[in-house]
């Protein structure tokens, strides 16, 4: 979550789920919490039991906007004008949190001279590369207050890091999410002006910047009457102050776009100017979808980042080890300890193999030099550059956009594992699907071999999930797994074990860190289960006697610490399984500290330390949270204070201070370089240091602000499969948007094949206006057929006054048509997945697709079946002008299908 | 079904002992249970809190084991309703709590609510089936006998953006068996499968049962249901096995936002009380109880309601009645009836052991 | 005879023509099946605690075990997070559990295969570990053009990690960094 990580120093919601109850509005906007977070959702019914504003900014009127006091439905892809329009609106009625904005953000940074605004380039910044499709983001950066990098302990390094930070392929491997724990590095402390006045300070730019989104361009942009987005301007504003705090939640309403990265800038520069952030019942609450998918950024299985959001070292960085620090050396932040966080990392790898003479075995790390994200990864295995592929509880032949693009290349692998509870469609894609309908797929033509590996089901193993608000919980196993069913951990542990057994005497450099790892793990029980628990110690780390870790502090850079994941240093602490730990809650205090186990060391509200003013003092009686207690001579409160605890708010940096000594009292964001919540983010997002208004890539509306239509770094894949609708096409006139319901998860492998799930919501169905369906003869309950440049697919049509079109000041009428993704062929519950009318075209930052907004043609009746629905898609690419999508064998170019080989490697 | 006429013994003079109308205090004493039985437990749904999840549902379904069901009553058939996200239907042998969605739109100058169902063309007022069409379920013909089409079709969603929003509604209410004060299911079983708990719930008794279906026409909400492959009826039974070791029933305890709430009948009145001067302070003229007074047709009910509109619009009936309200003097004759076959029985039985 | 009279005691239509429910309605009426009524949570040999495997709220759960069978799962009251409550998915997760569409055995397909076959567990790991060793040599990189280091291989890929536990995530990082693998993605991406 970059768009937080470059705002604030770390990539995770502010606030928790039961906090909201200390709200005095909340504002839900891409999200639909009372669908998809039901149960968190209590806690907004809490807030509006209580007299707290409940608002609803969706497209859709859903069962979120049915309780809400107030529903907006602005146009799809709308929300940075949304936003943008509040920034204005409290900048030009100064109705922002003074005191607060002057010390905890950076609005006094003075910005560089050769800094060109988008409102000045009409939709670009400075130093745009149009070939490439890149910023160089050089001009974008504070004015320093002394000559760059004269705290750095190694200039000449942290130069060549800048220089580097534009490279293309470092751009494209997505360093902006290391800034998930620590914000994004910065060169040096900017020049400053308290006053606020000076033209280049980040507060003159960001009323220049936000002035044209008035309420009047906001009503144009987003379809919506001015009135109603005064009526949100003032509950937000009259509920943001010393005494009264408001709220903003998102999801992957926000995420899922081409801009989603600063959407959420937006909502960070907004709810900082309001002073909303480290507050009670203030934040911004990010809600993730999926048990552990904030644990699976923590402790990642991405591409692009190490344990604790240590970036992937990458070819053209990161040739050593110093090399790798160079960017955090002598930086102020906690980021500055960066080199003590990845020696206790490879040393918790490789034990003693790691060693001050190899470098702590940092060559054993293998390089990125690119964008190898997912759907990268499927391109490539389409033109047969993947041999191998493991799919472990996850379904793209369904769940990822553009499935069909998914599942071809799944039939281009030389083989496949897949691990999961039900016999999911990404698994049996080699004999069923829509591609052996219309004869595009045949199992003969496919070699790919595939291995169900059947999985345990949570209550079949023990471990950790990291749920939304950064909270590990422990699961105790209940039962055993039936049959052949195994953990994740011991498929991993045992494949790692054969995988060592086989190569033992090879003298293959490249097989030591392999045979070098740290594998010995105890297992348990007839199956020889590894114990979760031993894995979770190596997590937390040790030191230099074999003592479990209490904190990341206590980690070192001489090899004589370890820990596997540095922010998770303290799950241990006492030698104790804190996530295990289940004091019910009627025994504790409202915030419930001895409950599981919150990152960063049991902290369970973000930046708290700025609930106080600049000297410690809580802003309200009504809002007070974390203080300093000058008797004690400590930061005290109801959480653990997310500072230093006793560093004095009045503590003012010695020169040449470092890391965490170099931030001040006042400076609340300890993650940050600067100790300051970004309003302006002079590094840390790849399309622009503020949030402009882009058009979606497939926008059925001409940009209302900018000539620049979408956003000018998006990326895409071009291929027969991935075809995109052009914008504002006469053939593709509808704004299409995808979203789970309540009754299911995701691609419906969980859902779909459970009973009582599945006859909840049986079928595939899209919800679409009155007028819609006056418009193209669409009848309730009956099927329609949806088509884009990628294929065609039916459902059945629930026509609802819910979904309502937008008419634009122009006369434009915008048709919405909401498309939940939950289905496909298999499970009790079926349909057509509607992930495959989707195409990837993605945001730079993230490669994030843009799943929340695309377009698409609806007609009634059913879609035609066999040969004849390629037929029917290539005649609307024709009529749309787009390239076309007739593909070769199991997908490929046409011209170089040569039949019945796996990848080419 | 019983008709009503106000020289009904019943309504003119109550029966003391053996009321089957009016309020009844204390319904487990009624039903033989000791002085120290539990107090009369019940629900409160309060539908202006409820996010329609349908947790109650699932709940339910888990811990009672019921066989899936779908909106045609049809086991394994699924497919969409076509009524908003209610693909439940009602409740059924099979679906013994049911999450109802309405649908509600009202123009800027409407002077009271419409009401519709999802696919109801906004211009095709005149089309639609009127009010008394057969085809047409409760909760449809509710929604279209106070449907005010003509307005709708001059309601412009462009124009009518300001406040507009406001405008929609979309209600959802979790309903379940009553467990009346006054059960016309319980009174007219003839097996006794039916019968009042200790705790002052209703439940039907698998053991006994032999499915002629007779509670079935007795329940004016139309509940209790026949399995068809089964033959005996079942409904909600307020998870009696889990009231026996003190938990709450599984909807309730899984309801996210509280909006069914269990708890000892009285105080569950008193909460709703609160709640319903609440809300009217904050302006909520449409919020009413329902099932609340004991004084209606049925005693009041030991599940009860907030709801924001007229109970038809939920598919609930305005004034239910009790089937067996006239009952009491016909009882009489049935209990010398049952007393002297007994005595046959015994003396049979008793008879039949000495050989 | 005390046998008859227990018999007769249990019948409805005595008891409610001798005890105090003389419509037999209520105490009279109650069956053998409701006499020995008892909840499946109080037979449990044992209560585990866990969290819904769904969403991200992190609902604590109770899943009760009898005979090592799951015979509930409800939420846990103690929870700061959910306060016992579940949603509709985290209230079906026992048929996530016990689903009989569950597969819990290898299946294999083999090259141009038509049909699922079986496979040993063992023999399937082994086959597994045969072709790890096989993409990663295939797609193996020790520099890129410019000679700089990139000791890693492009042959295999892996996707998912967001439904997992954080130790799965952590050796699945940690294994697949030390065989050389980069292409490692999950759910949080997408």
């Amino acid at each position: 979550m970059p768009g937080l990580g470059a705002s604030f120093g770390r990539g995770g919601a502010t606030n928790f789920l039961e906090d909201l109850a200390n709200s005095d509005c909340i504002v839900i906007e891409g999200s639909n919490m009372a669908e998809c977070h039901p149960v968190g959702f209590q806690w907004v019914g809490e807030a509006k039991a209580r007299g707290a504003k409940i608002i609803h900014i969706d497209p859709r009127f859903t069962r979120t906007s049915a309780i809400a006091d107030l529903h907006v439905p602005l146009r799809i892809g709308t929300d940075i004008a949304f936003l943008g329009g509040l920034i204005n609106y409290v900048l030009s009625n100064e109705l922002y949190f003074k005191d607060y904005v002057v010390a905890y953000t950076n609005a006094a940074a003075l910005v560089g001279e050769e800094f060109v605004d988008s409102e000045d380039l009409d939709g670009l910044f400075s130093g745009y590369d149009a070939e490439n499709r890149q910023y160089d983001q050089d001009t974008w950066k504070y004015e320093p207050e002394e000559s760059e990098h004269s705290g750095s302990d190694n200039p000449a390094e942290a130069a060549e890091q800048d220089r580097t930070e534009n490279d293309p392929a470092v751009q494209g491997s997505d360093r902006a999410q290391a800034a998930g724990s620590g914000g994004p590095p910065i060169a040096s402390k900017p020049k400053r002006d308290e006053s606020l006045q000076h033209p280049r300070s980040v507060f003159q730019i960001l009323k220049r910047h936000f002035a044209r989104y008035t309420p009047e361009m906001v009503s144009e942009a987003c379809g919506i009457e001015p009135e109603v987005f005064e009526q949100v301007a003032r509950w937000v504003t009259e509920n943001s102050n010393r005494d009264r705090t408001t709220a903003w939640v998102y999801s992957v309403g926000w995420t899922q776009h081409s801009v989603g990265a600063q959407y959420i800038r937006t909502c960070s520069i907004l709810q900082t100017l309001l002073g909303n952030i480290g507050r009670p019942g203030g934040g911004i609450m990010a809600l993730r979808g999926h048990a552990s998918i904030q644990g699976s950024t923590d402790v990642p299985t991405l591409f692009n980042l190490l344990p604790g959001y240590l970036p992937m070292p990458h070819a053209h960085q990161h040739s050593s080890l110093e090399e790798f620090v160079a960017d955090a050396a002598g930086k102020a932040g906690f980021w500055g300890n960066k080199r003590d966080y990845m020696t206790s990392l490879l040393k918790a790898w490789w034990g003693e193999h790691a060693r001050e003479e190899n470098d702590f075995a940092f060559d054993y790390l293998p390089r990125i030099d690119g964008d190898h994200s997912s759907y990268r990864t499927i391109a490539d295995m389409i033109s047969g550059k993947v041999s191998g592929y493991f799919l472990v509880g996850e379904n793209p032949g369904v769940g990822h956009p553009n499935s069909r693009m998914n599942r071809f290349g799944l039939a281009n692998l030389d083989w496949l594992v897949v691990r999961d509870l039900q016999m999911i469609e990404s698994a049996t894609f080699w004999k069923e699907g829509p591609e052996h309908e219309t004869g595009e797929l045949k199992p003969e033509t496919i070699a790919t071999e595939v291995f169900f590996m059947p999985a345990a089901t949570h209550v079949e193993k023990e471990g950790t999930f990291t749920q939304t608000q950064r909270v590990l919980q422990w699961r105790h196993k209940a039962v055993e797994p039936p049959n052949d069913a195994r953990s994740d951990l011991w498929f991993y542990f045992h494949l790692g074990r054969i995988l060592r057994e086989r190569l033992k005497d090879s003298t293959d450099p490249r097989d030591r860190p392999l045979l070098d790892l740290t594998w010995d793990y105890p297992t348990e029980g007839e199956t020889a289960d590894p114990s979760a628990a031993a894995v979770l110690r190596e997590i937390n780390g040790y030191g230099p006697h074999g003592e479990l870790l209490n904190s990341y502090m206590q980690m070192k850079s001489d090899g004589s610490t370890s820990g596997g994941c540095w922010i998770y240093t303290g799950v241990y602490a006492d030698g104790v399984n804190q996530a295990a730990r289940r004091k019910p809650a009627k025994e504790q205090g409202p915030v419930a500290s001895e409950w599981g186990w919150a990152w960063p060391l049991n902290r369970r509200m973000l930046y708290n330390r700025a609930s106080a003013d600049p000297d410690g003092k809580p802003w309200s009686e009504r809002k007070k949270y974390v203080w300093w207690d000058e008797d004690a001579g400590e930061w005290t409160g109801l959480d653990v204070p997310d500072f230093e605890k006793k560093k004095r708010p009045d503590y003012v940096p010695p020169d040449g201070a470092k890391a965490q000594d170099a931030l001040a009292g006042n400076d609340p964001f300890v993650m940050q370089g600067d100790g300051k919540a970004w309003l302006y983010a002079p590094a840390g997002l790849v399309d622009g240091p503020l949030p402009t208004h882009y058009e979606p890539a497939e926008s059925v509306v001409e940009n209302p602000l900018y000539k620049q239509q979408a956003n000018p770094t998006l990326e895409q894949f071009d291929g027969p499969w991935n075809r995109a609708n052009p914008a504002r096409s006469e053939v593709f006139p509808f704004q299409v948007t995808t979203y789970r319901l309540t009754e299911h998860h995701t691609a419906g492998g969980m859902s779909r094949t459970l009973p009582y799930l599945a006859e909840l919501q049986p079928e595939f169905f899209v919800e679409i206006s009155p007028e819609l369906a006056r418009l193209r003869g669409l009848s309730n309950g009956e099927f329609a057929t949806l088509v884009s440049a990628r294929t065609a697919i039916e459902a059945k049509v629930l026509v609802t006054e819910r979904m309502r079109p937008i008419k634009l000041r122009d006369g434009t009428v915008v048709h919405q048509i909401g498309m939940p993704y939950h289905w496909s062929y298999a499970g009790i519950s079926t349909g057509d997945a509607a992930n495959d009318l989707l195409g990837i075209v993605m945001d730079a930052n993230t490669h994030i697709q843009e799943s929340k907004v695309s377009s698409c043609d609806i007609v009634a009746g059913r879609r035609p079946r066999g040969p004849e629905l390629l037929e029917f898609v290539e005649a609307y690419r024709k009529r749309a002008g787009v390239q076309s999508g007739r593909v070769g064998v199991n997908g490929r170019e046409p011209v170089d299908a040569d039949a019945g080989q796996g990848s080419k490697l | 079904m019983t008709s009503i006429s106000s020289a009904s013994p019943g309504l003119a003079m109550p029966d003391p002992k053996n009321r089957l109308f009016g309020p009844l205090p204390d319904v487990s004493a009624e039903a033989g249970y000791e002085e120290d039985h539990p107090k009369r437990v019940g629900f409160f749904t309060d539908t202006s809190v409820c996010i329609g999840c349908k947790a109650c549902e699932v709940a339910c379904k888990e811990w009672n084991t019921l066989p899936m069901d779908d909106s045609h009553g049809e086991r394994d058939a699924l497919g969409l309703s076509g009524m908003s996200y209610d693909n439940t239907g009602m409740l059924g042998a099979n679906s013994w709590r049911h999450v109802a969605f309405i649908e509600q739109s009202r123009a800027v100058d409407l002077p009271m609510p419409t009401h519709r169902r999802p696919g109801d063309d906004r211009s095709a007022g005149g089309d639609l089936p009127a009010p008394d069409s057969g085809d047409l379920d409760s909760t449809a013909k509710a929604q279209a006998s106070v449907l005010n089409a003509e307005a709708l079709s001059e309601f412009d969603p462009q124009t009518g953006q300001t406040g507009a929003d406001k405008q929609i509604r979309w209600l959802m209410s979790s309903d379940v068996c009553k467990h009346c004060t006054h059960a016309g299911c319980l009174d007219v079983c003839p097996t006794g499968a039916l019968f009042r708990t200790e705790f002052g719930t209703v439940v039907v008794q698998g053991d006994i049962c032999n499915g002629c279906g007779y509670c079935v026409a007795a329940c004016p909400y139309g509940v209790i249901d026949q399995r068809k492959d089964d033959g005996r009826v079942f409904k909600c039974t307020m998870c009696y096995d889990r009231l026996t070791d003190g938990l709450q029933p599984a909807c309730a305890t899984a309801c996210p936002t509280q909006s069914i709430q269990f708890g000892d009948l009285d105080e569950l009145q008193e909460r709703a009380d609160a709640r319903l001067a609440t809300l009217k302070a904050q302006g909520v003229e449409t919020a009413r109880l329902y099932g609340r007074d004991e004084n209606d047709g049925v005693g009041g009910d030991g599940a009860f309601f907030l709801l924001l509109d007229e109970p038809e619009v939920y598919g609930l009936p305005p004034d239910p009645i009790v089937t067996t309200r006239d009952l009491p003097a016909m009882w009489k004759a049935a209990g010398k009836a049952a007393a002297m076959m007994v005595g046959v029985a015994v003396t049979a039985i008793l008879g039949s052991r000495r050989r | 005879m005390p046998g008859v009279k227990t018999w007769l005691e249990s019948w409805p239509v005595y008891r409610q023509l001798t005890g105090s429910d003389p419509l037999g309605r209520g105490k009279a009426a109650r069956s053998k099946a409701t006499e020995a009524t008892v909840s499946r949570t109080a037979t449990a040999d044992r209560v585990v605690k866990s969290v819904c495997p769904y969403c991200a709220v992190g609902c604590a759960q109770n899943v009760y075990v009898k005979d090592e069978k799951i015979v509930q799962i409800e939420g846990d009251p103690n929870s700061p997070i959910n306060r016992g409550r579940l949603c509709p998915k985290g209230s079906a997760s026992k048929q996530l559990v016990t689903s009989p569409s569950r597969v819990t055995t290898v299946k294999y397909r083999r090259p141009h295969g038509t049909e699922w076959e079986d496979l040993e567990l063992d023999t399937a790991m082994e086959m597994i570990a045969d072709r790890v060793l096989d993409a990663r040599r295939k797609g193996w990189q020790d520099t890129d053009d410019a000679g700089r280091t990139l000791r890693r291989t492009m042959g295999l890929a892996s996707l998912g990690g967001a439904t997992l536990d954080n130790e799965e995530n952590y050796l699945m990082k940690k294994l697949y960094s030390a065989l050389g693998a980069v292409q490692i993605e999950n759910q949080a991406r997408i």
